[in-house]
């Protein structure tokens, strides 16, 4: 069947069976390769999109599902002028990365928390990245950059 | 995962006829997709209902009216919810992760499948998934599994959260049948003990399809969900209680309690409360209520440790409540 969705603003196509994925038919059928497909179980969120305004597990949604929505995807994260977002730069910047595998995951749910609460606290922080596993930086870095990103000093964070 | 024809419903009547064909439908599809993934579940036709109007949250006969289709994150943020049941807020909180709450349902949630790793494994028996096959559960590794509830042939547990907190503030679950009349069941007639038909999970019937779920006037009280998991966040639960208790001086008036994490469905034991109410909360009180309530309890090895907990979070629940 034809699905059509408004990715990024941009209206885009693509072909999809019933059992195609959102995660996969952003990657294979619209080279939006961006969203990283980790376990593929909804446990990791490499995977989180935002469609209609929410934060999703692509893997855990039907592209068939999100046809005529409006999704965004790491590829739309940027500045119009090519620089990175400020949570991006906050990434960069406090090293809230190493592998770099969950990174599009974190940065698309990191951006949803910050359009709900501007200056979250550490605890809330952390709570809102449940759904997000990184297994090279022990979080603290990501921790780190998010609250920078949303304009707050960066203290030295739990446990560390 | 296997093909199947997939369609949108427009209306509810469309979902009921597929239903009744033996067709599956998908609200959040937060545990479904996965079960599809793993072909534990391979239905022939999904029918998407995540477009029906069923996604309002209204005041209804001095309780609350919330519609199947409302997403576990909606419904917790909501200011009535909040206010006069805080209890449903928490339980769902304390479920899933953002991502999963976005997508998840009411209805779906009552229908999400039990976690039992054997469940999801097809590599071994499951009389859940195959009926009449047996049960690698009983004799295998137990940890997240029922010691309430539970027979023979099965000792899944369910894994809800939510439902739990519907168990104890009496939520009652509106059913649409394939004859358009719409009627309320309380949640242990909607739920089914395993008995030698475990497949069988629920009492609805061919066609019927949850509408909403009700809430009935707020009774007050002080209202809690704890929750005892193996890591703090992202799991499900090995014991929960969900409480709702009007105590003064020292000793309970009216209390409602609610177990997660111990049951083959949402476990309440009217038996407990009874013998609570009226009492001075003391130690010896907090252990004839863990006794009583256990008092039935099948604890197979590997699932002992569930008492202890159940006894702990019984007098951190209790004791809280009246101080």
């Amino acid at each position: 069947m034809k699905i059509s969705m408004t990715v990024n603003g941009k209206t885009m196509s693509g072909e999809a069976e019933g059992r195609t994925l959102l995660s996969t038919f952003l990657r294979e059928e619209l080279g939006l390769t961006g969203t990283h497909i980790g376990c593929d179980t909804s446990q990791c969120g490499a995977c989180t999109v935002h469609v209609d305004g929410k934060q999703v597990k692509s893997c855990t949604m039907f592209a068939a599902e999100a046809d005529g929505a409006e999704v965004a995807t790491i590829e739309g994260q940027a500045n119009a002028d090519g620089t990175l977002n400020k949570v991006q730069q906050a990434f960069q910047d406090h090293h809230g990365l190493q592998c770099g595998f969950c990174t599009p995951g974190m940065v698309m749910a990191a951006v949803s928390l910050l359009e709900t609460n501007a200056k979250p606290s550490e605890a809330e922080i952390r709570e809102h990245l449940q759904g997000n596993i990184c297994r090279c930086t022990g979080y603290h870095n990501i921790v780190k950059a998010i609250m920078a990103a949303s304009g707050q000093e960066v203290p030295a964070v739990a446990a560390e | 995962m296997k093909p199947f024809d997939y369609t949108r419903a427009d209306d509810l009547q469309t979902a009921q006829r597929a239903l009744h064909e033996g067709g599956t439908v998908i609200a959040g599809g937060t545990n479904l997709i996965d079960l599809m993934k793993l072909e534990v579940m391979t239905p022939g036709a999904v029918v998407d209902i995540s477009r029906l109007d069923l996604n309002d949250i209204r005041d209804h006969d001095g309780g609350l009216y919330i519609g199947a289709m409302v997403t576990n994150s909606d419904l917790a943020a909501d200011l009535r919810v909040r206010r006069d049941y805080p209890v449903l807020s928490r339980a769902l909180l304390a479920g899933a992760s953002g991502q999963l709450r976005n997508k998840a349902t009411t209805g779906g949630n009552l229908l999400q499948r039990t976690r039992c790793p054997y469940f999801y494994d097809r590599d071994t028996s499951c009389n859940k998934r195959t009926p009449g096959s047996g049960c690698a559960a009983i004799g295998g590794e137990l940890r997240n599994h029922a010691i309430l509830g539970t027979s023979d042939d099965c000792v899944a547990l369910h894994p809800s959260d939510m439902a739990v907190a519907l168990r104890v503030l009496d939520a009652q679950v509106e059913i649409e049948s394939l004859d358009g009349t719409r009627h309320l069941r309380p949640l242990d007639d909607f739920y089914r003990l395993p008995g030698t038909t475990p497949h069988i999970e629920t009492s609805l019937e061919p066609g019927d399809i949850i509408t909403a779920v009700v809430l009935p006037k707020p009774t007050g009280g002080q209202q809690s969900y704890r929750k005892i998991r193996d890591r703090a966040s992202y799991a499900f639960a090995l014991v929960s209680i969900a409480s709702v208790i009007n105590a003064r001086d020292g000793k309970i008036e009216n209390i409602a309690l609610a177990f997660g994490g111990i049951g083959a469905r949402p476990w309440r034991d009217t038996r407990v409360e009874d013998m609570m109410r009226g009492q001075t909360v003391d130690d010896q009180l907090i252990q004839k209520a863990g006794d009583l309530l256990l008092s039935d309890a099948r604890l197979l090895e590997g699932l002992e440790f569930k008492a202890d907990l159940v006894h702990r979070l019984l007098s951190s629940t209790l004791t809280e409540a009246v101080q």
